[in-house]
This record gives C-alpha cells, sequence and structure tokens, in this order.
C-alpha cells in the first residue's frame, strides 16, 4: 500500500494500540495532523505544550500505556522539554512526536528550527530523528517498545516535514507492519529476570536480619509489582516503607506500612531505615531526598538492592546483595526462595524490632494544630476531609511545594496507581495537566487534582483544556497565598527574610479565574466550609471544578530532615518535642 | 627511513607482550607510566549520526573526566569503535561501564585492564633540525632507538611519527623538548586485549 510519511506516522501510532494524542500543532507537524481527522485516536488540544507532556504522564502513571504527545518544531519542542525531564526523572513510559523543518534545511537555521534531538538528548531515554519516510513505521515501534521496557522513559521522535507532507516526493513510502522483527536495536537488550543465585543469597540475608525494612521505590509500580511486594511482605512479616514515588505501591492501612521517608518523611519511616540492620531495596534509588546526608543514612544496614537497572545498583549506597532485574519477577523468585528456607518460621526473632517500631508510631504520630476560630484553614485538615469524601480509589495529583508533602503525608494510599506526582524533577504546575491525562485515561475514576497557588498560576490554562474537552476533573487549591516550601525554607535557614515568596490571597481571583475558563468555582475559608464545598464539588461531573481553600500562610511541614544533615537529626513538629 | 613495515610492526607488538608478561601488573602498569586512575574502554557503537554526541554527553552530564578519545570505523561498516581512557577518581569505573551501557546506540562494552592489553597511540610532531652536527647525530639517535619515522623535512625541520605505547610517546616527547617542537599531534589511545596464551 503506497502512502504518505505522515499518514503512515498515524497509522504507525494505531497499531501501537494509541486511544489518545495530547498536543498541539504548528508548521512543521501539519501534515501529521492531517490524517488525524480520519483517525479513531483521539486529540486533545491543550494550551501548552507542557500541558501535553505533563498530560501524557498523568494517563501513562494512572492506565500503566505509555503517553503520547505531539508538538511542532522550535518553540513546540522546547515548551515540551520541561515535561520530557519530568518523565526521565520518573521514569514515565512517553513517546513524544515533534515536528522538524525540512531535512534539507536542518543546520540552517529556518523558521522554528531548533536542534530538537540535541536539546532533549540527555532528558530522555533515546531519541530519534527520522530521515525517510520508509523509516516511520518502524522507528516508531521501537520508540514505543524503548518507551515502555526496561526501565521506561521518554523517547522523542523528531520528523522533519518532508518525509510527512503529501506535496514532497520524499513523503512517498510503502507501508508495512510494524513488528518486533524489524526493529533494528543490537544495543537494547534489557533484562528482566534476576540471577537465581543472588536472589538466595538475598533470602538468607533476610532471614538472618533482626531489623529489616522493606524500602520501596516507584519501580515497584512501574513493574506492576504491588500484588508480589505485598505477599513478600506478609509472608516474612517485614515492615514496609512507600517513597514519594511509591505511595499506594502498598496500602497504607496495612498494619505492616510504615508510610513515606524521606526529608518530609513521617518519624517511624525515617528512624527504622536509620536503626534498621537490613535495606531491601526494591525498585528505589536512594535520592537524597530519602537518604539525607548519605554518610550518616542507616549506618548499620546491609542492602539488598533490586532495580532493573543496572546504573542503580552502587550508584549511591553499595549493596550487600545487588540483583538486576524486573522488580515484579525478582520479588516472585524471592518469596519463593524464602518460602523454600522455611517462610516466616525461618525468620530472626524480631519482637524487639516491632515493639520498638511501634513505640515510634505511638510517639511521633503526625499532627497538626487544629485552627482557632477566625484563622485560616489548616491545610492538613483540608486534605482528611477531602480524604474522608472521596471515593477510596480516587486519583490524586499533586504540584510541588508543602501541599504535595501534605498530601502524601495525610492521604490514605491503599491502591497502586492512586498518587501522581513529580518526584524526582520537582515540576511546579504538573498536577492540573497530570489530573486531566489521568482523567482521560480514567474516565470512570474520581481525579482530584491537589495544587499549590504557585503552581496552579504555572499550567492552570489547561484547565480550558479539560472544560471544552469535557475532562471533569477536580482542582483542590491551597492557596496560603505564598511560594509556601520556598518560605518555610527562608523561615527556618534564611533567618525568616522572606525573599520573593509572597503571592497573594487575592489576586488573581481563582473563583472568578476558574470560572472564565470554563469551570465551576468554590471558596471555602473556614472549616465548616470544606466539607460542604468537597461534597458540592463532587456532585459536578459535567465540566471541571476548582475549590479555592484560603489556608494559613505561616503553616510548616514537619517532620523534615534539613537538608545536608543526617537522617537522625529529623525535626519532628514542634508540639512533640 | 620509511613508513613501517609489517615486521616492524610485529617487533613492536612483540617488544609490549614480553613488557607486560615479565612484571606483575602493577609493575607493568607503573612502569607504562600509568596512573591507575586511568582505565580504558573500548566501546562498539552503531555508526549513526550523532553518536558521538551522546557518548561525549554523558560523558558531561555525569560528570565523568575522559583523559583521551579515540573513534574510527570498524571492519564492519556498520559500526564504529569508541575507545577512550576515564579518570576513575571522577567517576567509579563500574557507574561509567552502566551509564554507557544504556545508550541504546551503545553495542559493546569493554574494559580493558592496562596488563592485559595492548595499548598504541599514535604521534606526528616538527622538530626544529637546525642544530650542530652533534645534535643532528643525537637526533637521528633518538628517532632510531624510539623506532619513529621521519614523514618529510625541510632546511630546519622534520616531521616525525610514532606510534607505541602511551607513556613511550611522552617520553618520546620529552626527549624532543630539548630540539624545540614546533607543532606535535596525538591521537589517543586505541587498545585491543592481548590473546591468550
Ligand atoms: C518550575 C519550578 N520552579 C520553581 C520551583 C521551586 N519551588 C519548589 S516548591 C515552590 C513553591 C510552590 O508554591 P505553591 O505552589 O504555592 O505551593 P506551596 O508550597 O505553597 O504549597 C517552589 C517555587 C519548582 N519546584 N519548580
Ligand atoms: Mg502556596
Amino acid at each position: 500500500m503506497d502512502i504518505n510519511g505522515g499518514q503512515a506516522l498515524v497509522k504507525a501510532l494505531e497499531c501501537e494500540g494509541v486511544e489518545v494524542v495530547f498536543g498541539l500543532p504548528g508548521g512543521a507537524i501539519l501534515p501529521v495532523y492531517d490524517p488525524i481527522i480520519e483517525s479513531p485516536i483521539r486529540h486533545i488540544l491543550v494550551r501548552h505544550e507542557q500541558g501535553a507532556g505533563h498530560m501524557a504522564e498523568g494517563y501513562a502513571h494512572a492506565t500503566g500505556r505509555p503517553g503520547v504527545m505531539m508538538i511542532t518544531s522550535g518553540p513546540g519542542a522546547t515548551n515540551g522539554v520541561t515535561p520530557l525531564c519530568d518523565a526521565y526523572m520518573d521514569s514515565v513510559p512517553l513517546v513524544c512526536i515533534t515536528g522538524q523543518v525540512p531535512y534539507p534545511a536542518i543546520g540552517t537555521d529556518a523558521f522554528q528550527e531548533c536542534d530538537t534531538t540535541g536539546i532533549t538528548m540527555s532528558v530522555t531515554k533515546h531519541n530519534f530523528l527520522v530521515t525517510e519516510a520508509q523509516d516511520i513505521p518502524r522507528v516508531i515501534h521501537e520508540a514505543f517498545h524503548i518507551a515502555t521496557t526496561g526501565r521506561p522513559g521518554p523517547v522523542l521522535v523528531d520528523v522533519p516535514k518532508d518525509i510527512v507532507d503529501p506535496n514532497s516526493p520524499r513523503s512517498a513510502m510503502t507501508w508495512y507492519e510494524p513488528s518486533d522483527d524489524i526493529m533494528e536495536l543490537p544495543g537494547y537488550n534489557p533484562v528482566t529476570a534476576g540471577d537465581p543465585e543472588l536472589v538466595h543469597a538475598a533470602a538468607r540475608l533476610i532471614c538472618s536480619a533482626e531489623r529489616p525494612v522493606i524500602y520501596v521505590g516507584g519501580g515497584i509500580l512501574k513493574a506492576r509489582a504491588a500484588h508480589e511486594l505485598r505477599a513478600l511482605a506478609e509472608l516474612i512479616d517485614v515492615p514496609v516503607v512507600t517513597t514519594l514515588m511509591a505511595r499506594g505501591a502498598f496500602p497504607d492501612s496495612h498494619e505492616l506500612c510504615l508510610g513515606m521517608p524521606g526529608m518530609h518523611g513521617n518519624y517511624t519511616a525515617v528512624t527504622a531505615m536509620q536503626h534498621s540492620d537490613l535495606l531491601i531495596a526494591l525498585g528505589a534509588r536512594f535520592d537524597d531526598r530519602v537518604t539525607g546526608r548519605l554518610d550518616g543514612f542507616a549506618p548499620d544496614a546491609k542492602v539488598i538492592h533490586v532495580d532493573i537497572d543496572a546504573a542503580e545498583l552502587g550508584k549511591v549506597r553499595r549493596p550487600d546483595v545487588a540483583i538486576r532485574g524486573d522488580c515484579r519477577l525478582v520479588i516472585a523468585a524471592l518469596s519463593e526462595a524464602l518460602g523454600d528456607c522455611g517462610g516466616r518460621a525461618a525468620q530472626a526473632d524480631r519482637r524487639a524490632w516491632r515493639s520498638q517500631i511501634s513505640g515510634w508510631q505511638e510517639r511521633y504520630p503526625l499532627v497538626y494544630e487544629q485552627s482557632q476560630p477566625g484563622e485560616r484553614l489548616k491545610p492538613q485538615y483540608v486534605l482528611e476531609v477531602l480524604r474522608d469524601s472521596t471515593p477510596d480509589d480516587t486519583i490524586v495529583t499533586s504540584g510541588v511545594g508543602q501541599h504535595q508533602m501534605w498530601a502524601s503525608q495525610y492521604w490514605r494510599f491503599d491502591h497502586p496507581y492512586t498518587w501522581i506526582n513529580s518526584g524526582g524533577l520537582g515540576t511546579m504546575g504538573f498536577s492540573v495537566p497530570a489530573a486531566i491525562g489521568a482523567k482521560v485515561g480514567m474516565p470512570d475514576r474520581t481525579v482530584w487534582a491537589v495544587d499549590g497557588d504557585g503552581c496552579f498560576q504555572m499550567t492552570a490554562q489547561e484547565l480550558v483544556t479539560a472544560a471544552t474537552g469535557r475532562i471533569p476533573v477536580k482542582v483542590a487549591l491551597f492557596n496560603n497565598a505564598y511560594l509556601g516550601m520556598v518560605r518555610q525554607w527562608q523561615e527556618m535557614f534564611y533567618d525568616e527574610r522572606y525573599s520573593e515568596v509572597y503571592l497573594s490571597y487575592e489576586v488573581p481571583d481563582y473563583v472568578k479565574w476558574a470560572e472564565a475558563m470554563g469551570c465551576a468555582a468554590l471558596r471555602a475559608e473556614a472549616p465548616e466550609e470544606v466539607a460542604p464545598a468537597i461534597n458540592e464539588a463532587n456532585e459536578i461531573n459535567d465540566r471541571p471544578v476548582v475549590v479555592e481553600f484560603r489556608c494559613e500562610r505561616a503553616e510548616n511541614v514537619y517532620p523534615m530532615v534539613p537538608a545536608g544533615l543526617s537522617n537522625s537529626d529529623i525535626l519532628v513538629d514542634p508540639s512533640l518535642r | 627511513m620509511t613508513e613501517p613495515t609489517n615486521a616492524e610492526d610485529a617487533a613492536e607488538s612483540e617488544t609490549a607482550v614480553s613488557d607486560a608478561t615479565e612484571r606483575t601488573p602493577d609493575e607493568a602498569a607503573a612502569a607504562a607510566g600509568e596512573f591507575v586512575q586511568f582505565r580504558t574502554v573500548v566501546t562498539t557503537v552503531e555508526n549513526k549520526p550523532g553518536v558521538l554526541a551522546r557518548v561525549a554527553g554523558l560523558f558531561s552530564r555525569r560528570g565523568f573526566n575522559i583523559e583521551s578519545l579515540a573513534v574510527a570505523p570498524t571492519a564492519d561498516e556498520r559500526f564504529s569503535r569508541i575507545t577512550f581512557t576515564v579518570d576513575v577518581a571522577s567517576a567509579p569505573l563500574e557507574q561509567v561501564v552502566k551509564q554507557l551501557d544504556k545508550l541504546i546506540n551503545v553495542v559493546e562494552i569493554r574494559e580493558l585492564s592496562p596488563v592485559e592489553s595492548v595499548e598504541r597511540e599514535l604521534m606526528l610532531v616538527t622538530v626544529k633540525s637546525a642544530v650542530s652536527n652533534d645534535r643532528r647525530h643525537e637526533l637521528l639517535d633518538l628517532i632510531d632507538d624510539f623506532r619513529a619515522y621521519v614523514l618529510d623535512q625541510s632546511q630546519t625541520r622534520m616531521l616525525l611519527s610514532l606510534s607505541a605505547r602511551p607513556a613511550r610517546l611522552d617520553e618520546f616527547e620529552q626527549r624532543l623538548r630539548t630540539f624545540g617542537i614546533v607543532e606535535l599531534q596525538r591521537t589517543g589511545r586505541v587498545a585491543l586485549p592481548m590473546l591468550s596464551q
């Protein structure tokens, strides 16, 4: 079948099972947008290319399928760099199609030319510049293969206009079915199964450990291993900490769950790791936000480290047993090996460890002081009410800042893939577009974006996308009139010298703004207004809704491990000191 | 003197083999003037545009210090070979190799231990030769001793080439300085593993 490159590209996306593309057209990508009209693929027209990328990420997080964004050359491509980097840091499977100037014009500083593959080289798992129309189906297949296998990540395909434009002879090609057989990737062979000998060595370490902790990272979710993780934890009766990227991978309401470790983790999760004699790290990467000062991190712990990316093994902390492999397969093998060793009966006596942990839990719970009458809302209170007034499997996305930490702390994540946030890059503006992408992928689920006032102002225009596209996401806007997280650092580490962190409670008027964007809008200022506003928002399902919560500006996130200090120097809420 | 013959090449490599086998690994490395902190890695990469940029970009992004780098096609036109020496004080060799391995276009990576490999580097150098007769003899002896070649000469200058172990190039360079180096270029080392006996 003779078709042109543009048609081939859209057809190739269909062959990959793509049901939705987030994007915005422009000159160089025009020829690919033309066949979209006939395609069953749904296209969501964003208002800024950054939004397309975060939507694709939200979609991928929520569904487990790769997200797809399509943008034009030059400024379209540069606007897409932030979400590509975000997806790279958080290992999100993403395919980004960018238009490019015609191949002969590359290198001439043509209108809207930029070196897209050069710019994105260090923020993608891989990128391609396609030079022949005939290569399009193969390269698209390779892009999806690379994005979704091994350690997932973003892959960019840069497509010069002349190979997709029907007016150019270079766009002529003969269609062929893309398949694994035609891939040309001699240097790409992701490993999945773990080495059985190492698995047995890990099992032996686990049996004799007296103070073990399972340290779970986002890799568990990428490997879709929540079920295997739970079976393992229950088999050996070992407590689990879930990092910011792994919230929901193990149910918060499970008695073995200690919650989130790290800079704003809860006291017990942080301290249990510090006192541990064995960390069983599964799909985690010993990020500095988890370890605190490295030479003071879990000083007595041996480490079993399982990761699909060999480069993570030993990158930060030298493991005693390093297993390269897919977490789901390795955990299953580990459970089997532990079963062979005698299962729970063969485990060391850990009664003292358990009682030490429950002692910490009792002594250092998460606490905050409820606001006095006339004071503004406490964000923690709003989150508790929101949590208790929404369905158990609600998908929560978040921006970056104090509200993100409180959301992670105060929500009760009992299901995998219900928490979607920007962990590695910490991208303000993530939550609204990510929520839209999640809702597109999971239309039957309630999706709440937890957002800060600073973050909201970065990508709020995507609510226009949601309103016009009838994508009824809900936004809980925590208006504390500040770039709160930065304000907190200035209060604690810069002698309360507040430099450029004040926003404003009143400007913009978030209710008017939301209404102007086609959303329903509500505002809650007193504790008794919180639940009614949330209930009302939950009833609105024909358009997006924004609920502004006027929150206390001086509230700080605790616990906190100040940057550069050891996790043993954790600061708990002042009321517990 | 003319371009090297095969026989001369063979003689050079025999020296290298005996060099390495008669000494303990550490002695050999020390004798070859190698700091243990420099390790040689040979990668086979797909012969595609931009691959060198990916490798170089990885080095700079991850803070790996590269001492030398040589790129050339291989016998198979689909692949090229990038040979580089990395300063393992800047990053553990293991991390360098693992990160490189993640590049999709990198097909094969071999770490070469300095004692189990043959390393060569090529130097082209122009020296001043308008010197006294004695000094001129000294220069010709030096060229002979190092088995260097005179590729071109003028009234006042000689253009020499030498292919040898990098440490030997260092030594040659040092000795030539007394005559006055006009211009000098080195290729960066290439290496292959020694054949097992
Ligand atoms: C794009 C971007 N710019 C700057 C930062 C640095 N930063 C981290 S948190 C934060 C404040 C966020 O303010 P807001 O959205 O109001 O959240 P709050 O902390 O007040 O809850 C800033 C500026 C960032 N993470 N991302
Ligand atoms: Mg704020």
